[in-house]
């Protein structure tokens, strides 16, 4: 298979691969796939709790050389966008800019699945700290 | 001194042609063009000859007679033939069929086909090694069993099968055994009688012969096997395979033969030696690598390794100098993972991280160290970049995971 040169730089030259804390509050992670088919994305992003802005994100993935590229190209995309703002990233603006082939689009449709999870992840935390915290100030005020 | 780049290290999926078989080739394109079916005139004579003098040379390698060799377009070609020619020519002694899952789809696919049309088929299972458990085989046979079909040895993972011992079976229920000997002819020692095989696939370009030629043996004495034609035509080969020959394909087949008899010792020693020699740099710079099926019933020139937590077309992707295959499923025309390791239990996640490496002729320690090495630096870098790796390194069971599949 012949991959784009967009596919064999992100190969190559992987953007912001690594982690971040799970248990970070400010940290939603995502992972998406599946050992058995070939294609495992963990995604994870930091969120700015005040602006909601998304400040870093790291990635790791097992998978082909598109799942690579479209995990890479995410993580690129998410930062700096708000959370509501990332969640409209659409898997075909990711097949286009790397210009995968048919059999490839599964990687983007990975990669989407794994933005919105990493979001999820952050966001049922934010929900988590807030009952918490009310949980918590209720007794204190008795 | 660095090897000439790329490296071709696929010698599974075919080979180059020996420069002595493309000299020995050369003059049936033109000087002596004539047809070998030709009976009144020296083109066709010189042709002929050329055609008897390839028989005779094949023949040997095998311990056959001239007389037991067909020429073919190939190996798929001779294995529809066989198996087939043998299901139409046997029907009404019966009409079950016994093949294995590791099978070629040459094999496999003309078995399907049959079962369309009648005929009952088991697959057999095998072993985790790859090789068949010659029990199941012997129970696998009924009053209806006509043929076994079974390789010589196997394409991916290089392992080969009792061969003797299906024969012995084989004889004693009567039943007629073929054998897939693609990759096996030329690369170890192949005795037709030796191994009481009754007809035996073999192919040119597998083995440094040319492309579009190959060879069905087909025996004669003890007992007289006969196969229904696939091919209609002029009644050449004896009937069961019409068609012009192919002059030069077939003179290149046989010398391809030839050579490969001339220097089995010598080249399987050195096929060894190279192997063993990429297997230690591998293995030996690598944690969580496996050798998939048996090491000990093993072609010379095969290593088939699953990198765990390394996906193999990324793997393919990062060593792109180096001509290797992998049986990932983004690799595969089906979308699949080898269906050959899921035969031996070898799990889909560790298909997907497979490589095979195929040596040959033309390789030498240089390229083997060239590619270990090369191999070993991508897999490092992959598995920085692998999630899994991470949670295997943080003691995580990655089998008790739930994964999130659609």
């Amino acid at each position: 298979m012949a991959y784009s040169e967009k596919v064999i730089d992100h190969y190559n030259n992987p953007r912001n691969v690594g982690s971040m804390p799970k248990e970070d509050p400010k940290v939603g992670t995502g992972m998406v796939g599946a050992p058995e088919c070939g294609d495992v994305m963990r995604l994870q992003i930091r969120v700015n709790p005040e602006t909601q802005v998304i400040e870093d994100a790291k990635f790791k993935t097992f998978g082909c050389g598109s799942a690579i590229a479209s995990s890479s190209l995410a993580t690129e995309w998410v930062k700096g966008r708000t959370v509501e703002d990332a969640l409209s990233i659409k898997n075909t603006d990711i097949v286009r800019e790397l210009a995968l082939p048919p059999v490839k689009i599964h990687c983007s449709v990975l990669a989407e699945d794994a933005i919105k999870a990493a979001i999820g992840d952050w966001k049922r935390k934010q929900g988590a700290e807030e009952s918490q915290a009310s949980a918590a100030a209720a007794p204190a005020e008795d | 001194m660095a090897p000439k780049l790329p490296i071709y290290m696929d010698n599974h999926a075919t080979t180059p042609v020996d420069p002595r078989v493309v000299e020995a080739m050369l003059p049936y394109f033109n000087e002596r063009f004539g047809n070998a079916a030709s009976r009144n005139h020296s083109f066709g004579w010189t042709a002929e000859e050329a055609v008897e003098n390839a028989r005779a040379q094949i023949a040997r390698l095998i311990n056959a007679t001239p007389k037991e060799i067909i020429f073919t377009s190939g190996a798929t070609e001779s294995d529809n033939l066989a198996i087939k020619g043998v299901a139409e020519m046997y029907r009404e002694k019966g009409n079950h069929i016994i093949t294995q899952a590791t099978e070629h789809k040459a094999v496999l696919d003309t078995c399907k086909r049959l079962e369309k049309y009648g005929f009952e088929v088991t697959y057999l299972p095998v072993e985790r090694d790859g090789r068949v458990n010659l029990d199941d085989l012997e129970r696998a046979i009924t009053p209806k069993t006509i043929l076994i079909t079974i390789m010589y040895a196997n394409n991916e993972i290089g392992v080969i099968q009792p061969v003797a011992e299906i024969g012995k079976i084989a004889q004693k229920h009567g039943v007629l055994f073929h054998t897939d000997g693609v990759q096996a002819v030329g690369k170890v020692p192949v005795d037709v009688q030796r191994d009481g095989i009754h007809l035996l696939s073999i192919s040119g370009h597998k083995i440094y012969g040319p492309k579009g030629v190959g060879a069905l043996y087909v025996r004669r004495k003890n007992p007289r096997v006969q196969v229904a034609a696939a091919i209609d035509g002029g009644g050449h080969e004896r009937g069961m395979r019409s068609g012009t020959l192919n002059v030069p394909g077939i003179v290149g087949l046989g010398k391809a033969c030839e050579l490969c008899q001339q220097e089995m010792p010598a080249e399987s020693a050195h096929m060894i030696a190279l192997r063993d020699r990429l297997q230690r740099a591998i293995m030996g710079s690598l944690d969580e690598v496996f050798v998939n099926g048996s090491l000990e019933h093993r072609l010379p020139n095969n290593l088939n390794i699953s990198f765990a937590y390394v996906e193999g077309e990324s793997l393919l992707m990062g060593i792109n100098d180096v001509a290797v295959s992998s049986g990932s499923a983004c690799t595969s025309a089906t979308l699949e993972p080898s269906y050959v390791l899921k035969a031996l239990g070898v799990g889909e996640d560790l298909a997907h991280t497979s490589i095979r490496f195929g040596l040959g002729r033309f390789n030498n320690e240089e390229e083997v160290d060239y590619v270990a090495q090369r191999v070993v630096e991508t897999v490092k870098r992959l598995r920085e970049l692998s999630p899994l790796y991470d949670l295997a390194k943080e003691g995580v069971d990655l089998s008790k995971m739930s994964w999130k599949t659609d």
